[in-house]
């Protein structure tokens, strides 16, 4: 027996005060192992203005490639306090950072080994439903063969990967473009 | 990481919030019928003027010292959650000549996967307002609508101290979608 779920609503214009609890600046906190990261950017509508009140929701798995949650195959290490998951509220210019380290490789649902990636919700007012997107990893070679990636035309999958930033080696930068020429890919 | 008093939003203040104390409670299943359990439920809601806290608010109406309208719990083993609250108000919203956002409760939902993650609005029944709500109204098929109105509910409903309402949710299973689990 399957049933109709209940349908999804917009968040509104007032949902950071129920989001707040969860914004975070390091998504790593607890992590005792990985590289570190800072990842920087924006959030621009099709007119490449800057939206001032949306949020982003982060999952990502920890160095070794496993999730914070019970039903993961792998098991954190002992005394893990890594959580992997964080709310990054946008400010008013539209730009948003945060810390995190870089994830190790995930099984996909066809058992192949995903590239490293973060798993990325956006909510803001006026969508009916979250856009779901992600965060590779400039230069990994495993972005060649990533099962999700690879699904999108190649002239759009460099919205879905982080860019070096300018001088300084340890901040990547990554845009959301909402709609427009450099619209980023979201997933059904 | 939820403080135990969370799901209670009448006790967050000094003192009690105005308005009307409600009971809303109910359970979390996936698609099969089968319990979300231990599962992060968050609420956020106007205070029963119809004002939220929140800096861009600009209703002409009273905050509330006492009431954040803010509120989180987790499902238990049965999927059960419950919140005592106060009814919130309707409130102008500038959509259109006279608009105005039939009294609703907001609910984010995780669920056990990445897939199951819901973000919808509770409503209550007998709402004037309900037919002439385009966000309401934005859910095509009918029966999905009326599924997002509450149920006032004797047996939660509260001798002397708040009503009760029901709303049951259901999130997509967690093979939904093949893109994460």
């Amino acid at each position: 027996m399957s049933v109709p779920t209940t349908p999804s609503q917009t968040v509104g214009p007032y949902f950071s005060i129920g989001f707040s609890w969860l914004d975070r600046s390091d998504l790593a906190e607890g992590a005792t192992e990985g590289t570190r990261v800072t990842l920087w950017g924006r959030v621009l509508d099709g007119a490449d203005q800057p939206v001032p009140d949306a949020v982003l929701e982060i999952w990502q798995a920890d160095a070794q490639g496993r999730y914070a949650h019970p039903d993961d195959v792998g098991e954190l290490a002992t005394g893990s306090k890594f959580f992997g998951f964080g709310r990054v509220p946008v400010k008013d210019t539209g730009e948003f950072s945060f810390t995190t380290i870089k994830p190790g490789r995930v099984a996909g649902p066809d058992g192949r080994l995903q590239a490293p990636h973060l798993v990325v919700s956006v909510f803001m007012r006026g969508l009916l439903r979250r856009l779901v997107t992600r965060i590779y990893f400039p230069e990994d070679p495993a972005n060649e063969t990533d099962s999700a990636l690879t699904l999108v035309p190649s002239h759009r999958r460099r919205t879905l990967i982080a860019q070096a930033g300018a001088g300084d080696k340890e901040t990547l930068v990554w845009d959301v473009h909402l709609q427009g020429k450099e619209e980023t890919v979201f997933f059904e | 990481m939820v403080p135990a008093k969370a799901f209670d939003l009448t006790r967050q203040g000094q003192g009690e919030p105005l308005g009307e104390r409600i009971v809303v409670s109910g359970r979390v299943l996936d698609q099969d019928g089968q319990a979300v359990r231990e599962s992060l439920v968050e609420i956020w809601q106007a205070n029963s003027a119809g004002r939220y806290l929140h800096k861009m608010d600009q209703h002409d109406a009273p905050l509330d010292p006492n009431f954040t309208g803010v509120g989180q719990t987790f499902t238990d083993e049965e999927g059960r959650y419950r919140f005592i609250t106060i009814r919130p108000g309707a409130y102008p919203w500038r959509n259109h000549q006279n608009a105005w956002r039939p009294q609703h409760i907001h609910f984010s939902l995780f669920g056990p996967a990445f897939a199951t993650r819901l973000v919808t609005q509770m409503y209550f029944p007998g709402d004037p307002l309900l037919e002439f709500d385009p966000i309401f109204n934005s859910v095509a098929d009918d029966q999905a609508k009326k599924s997002l109105i509450s149920k006032f509910d004797w047996a939660t409903t509260t001798p002397e101290i708040a009503l009760g309402f029901l709303f049951d949710i259901i999130l997509c299973g967690r093979n939904a979608t093949p893109m994460e689990r």
